[in-house]
């Protein structure tokens, strides 16, 4: 059993609170800097894909697991960020600048919606929102000149830099390149990861919190809840619209179907399956999702073929699974997968003085009901 | 001048007159304890003061300032910290991070320095934990210090959200029903810190209570209220003599 000793108020702040934490993420990171060196170009590429769905739950988390307010039209933003970057790389600005300015656009796009849209809670927000998904599909059709209309846009290979240096180094590819392009949506992500702890270890992220948990509290600390709802709904849009930019580059070809209110509900349950209200949540959960599909068939061509069941006879099977695990979670792991891992490590972390019941969710007290 | 003034407060909810032409002050240093029986309007009050309700009439002066029109989250800043009659702490969190947030007010730091954890940011970060100490040591709650709101028992509670308002630096604090749920002992303690938080911090109290041991310990003046008037106000044992008081609590006797 290990005790943390804190002796200065930096043991309270720092990102890594003791040697052993910095040891773990100094061999994680080691590992997902070989991951390109040791596994085919096909891994890769399923790597990149849930890196770039980690950096958009990352920012969907922000909204939904830290300042408690539901989105269904995550995928609107996706949408914005992805032809925002692509546009801007037409117009010949480097991708380097041209993915910053696409999330600081989506940023700004959704702090707007999120004026008259925020007034709204719980279930009619998730309905606003879900709306602003679907309006977003046909606008996309819509408005051919910068969208491309039905057809959609393809989109060329990664230019860092623009054409002010045309060199091949500068050029990224998913299929040229592919751990070029890793290499990119892990330095995003890392990034992203930064920037979401220290809003969260300051009072912007506290102040989250707070109205995630009392919103009257939080009034009478002197937190201004609209803007502070209208700031998280802004920076999760920015992370949303990097993730979008990448997602671009990774389909290399994208119209309104790529950004289906199906992306949306997939993207929240990314975060259920991960753990609300975590930052390791959004990766383990974009870890699943991205793995389970392949799983699930790679299952079934082993142990399905003596039976005869292979994927064309039972067409949506991966999704049914998926559906089944999403349900399985909510009733038995509601904090997901990290509380899973949470309660992996306390065990070892105390053994042998673990107890079953020491996850078990607190009755909570009575709240004042008079103020809402 | 006194430090909070309310005068001719009103407000009225269609027919109900919840606080009726109800005027008095606090001043620098005192504790001020509004009682009366059950739906007397004494929370009212103090959402009126923490601007959660609109007043139909009347104005409520702090400091000299008008404050009757601001917003709810622009009160603490001024200095007004409250803690609330139904314990409302934020259940997912560190009672050291409850506490940090009832330093949100004393920032200096935007979200943008924020992101990027500028040195100024960690400063802060120190500054706040270093007055946050102060309020632990005050309140006894250092063994509590990383313990989750949601597994802390009732008493324990009411403690820490008095200390999440203190954490603020305020200059008045309202509290509402302190003792409520507490035991004797409990109690006891509170009487001491609100006797402490006069004398050692001067700072002002303003408090709705209905256990008048409580009351008449530490208050140095008392109003009575009752179905949204005032009845009396003065030293505790003048209120608790006067005539219109005994009627709302005990009623009149028959003739």
């Amino acid at each position: 059993m290990r005790f943390q000793f804190k002796t200065s108020y930096n043991d309270d702040i720092n990102i890594f609170k003791n040697r052993y934490h910095v040891f773990w993420y100094a061999l994680l990171g080691a590992g997902l800097f070989a991951l390109p060196f040791v596994l085919g170009d096909y891994y890769v590429a399923q790597a990149i894909f849930i890196l770039i769905f980690a950096i958009a739950g990352v920012g969907l988390m922000m909204l939904v697991g830290h300042t408690g307010l539901v989105s269904l039209g995550h995928a609107a933003f996706l949408a914005v960020g992805a032809y925002t970057t692509i546009n801007l790389e037409k117009l010949g600005v480097p991708f380097l600048i041209a993915l910053p300015l696409a999330g600081i656009f989506t940023g700004l796009f959704g702090a707007f919606i999120a004026i008259p849209v925020l007034r709204l809670i719980g279930i009619y927000l998730a309905i606003a929102t879900m709306a602003l998904s679907i309006i977003i599909e046909d606008i996309i059709v819509m408005a051919g000149p910068i969208t491309g209309g039905v057809q959609g846009l393809s989109v060329d290979s990664i230019k860092l830099l623009g054409d002010w240096v045309s060199s091949d180094i500068f050029t990224v590819d998913l299929y040229a390149s592919p751990y070029k392009f890793y290499f990119l949506c892990l330095f995003v992500a890392v990034l992203v990861t930064l920037l979401t702890i220290n809003l969260l270890r300051s009072s912007t992220g506290r102040a989250f919190h707070a109205i995630r948990d009392s919103e009257v509290s939080a009034r009478a600390m002197g937190i201004n809840v609209a803007r502070y709802k209208t700031l998280s709904f802004g920076i999760s849009c920015f992370i949303t619209g990097l993730a979008g930019g990448l997602l671009a580059h990774y389909l290399g070809h994208i119209n309104h179907e790529a950004f289906l209110i199906l992306t949306s509900i997939e993207l929240l349950m990314i975060l259920v399956i991960g753990g609300m209200g975590s930052v390791h949540g959004a990766f383990f959960g974009a870890f699943v999702f991205g793995m389970l599909p392949l799983t699930v068939t790679v299952l079934i061509e082993t142990f399905g073929a003596p039976l005869g069941i292979n994927s064309a006879t039972f067409p949506g099977l991966s999704t049914g699974i998926f559906a089944a695990i999403l349900v399985g979670f909510i009733l038995f792991e509601p904090y997901g997968v990290n509380g899973m891992w949470l309660k992996i490590r306390t065990y070892f972390a105390l053994f042998p003085l673990y107890r079953k019941d020491m996850f078990k969710r607190q009755k909570t007290y009575l709240k004042t009901e008079r103020m809402r | 001048m006194s430090l909070l003034e309310v005068e001719n407060l009103s407000i009225h909810f269609g027919g109900l007159k919840a606080v009726d032409n109800v005027s008095f002050s606090v001043e620098e240093g005192e504790v001020f304890t509004i009682v009366g029986p059950n739906g007397a309007g004494k929370s009212t009050i103090f959402n009126l003061i923490s601007r959660f309700y609109e007043a139909t009439t009347g104005s409520i002066k702090f400091d000299g300032r008008d404050i009757t029109k601001l917003g709810a989250e622009a009160i603490a800043p001024l200095g007004i910290a409250r803690t609330f009659q139904n314990i409302e702490l934020f259940d997912h969190s560190s009672v050291m991070q409850n506490l940090l947030v009832g330093r949100h007010c004393q920032r200096k730091t935007n979200f943008l320095a924020h992101a990027f954890f500028l040195p100024s940011v960690r400063r802060e970060e120190i500054e706040h934990r270093e007055k946050i100490e102060e309020v632990l040591e005050f309140l006894d709650l250092q063994a509590y210090r990383e313990k989750m709101i949601a597994g802390l028992p009732y008493g324990v509670r009411k403690v820490v959200e008095l200390a999440r308002a203190l954490a603020s630096g305020p200059k008045l604090l309202l509290l509402d029903e302190p003792a409520s749920g507490l035991s004797v002992e409990e109690t006891q303690d509170m009487a001491f810190w609100i006797e402490d938080i006069q004398k050692d911090m001067g700072v002002s109290v303003l408090m709705v209570e209905h256990d008048m041991g409580l009351v008449s310990q530490v208050s140095d003046r008392v109003l009575a209220i009752d179905h949204g008037a005032m009845l009396a106000m003065g030293t505790t044992r003048e209120v608790q003599s006067h005539p219109a008081v005994i009627e709302a609590y005990l009623g009149r006797e028959e003739d």
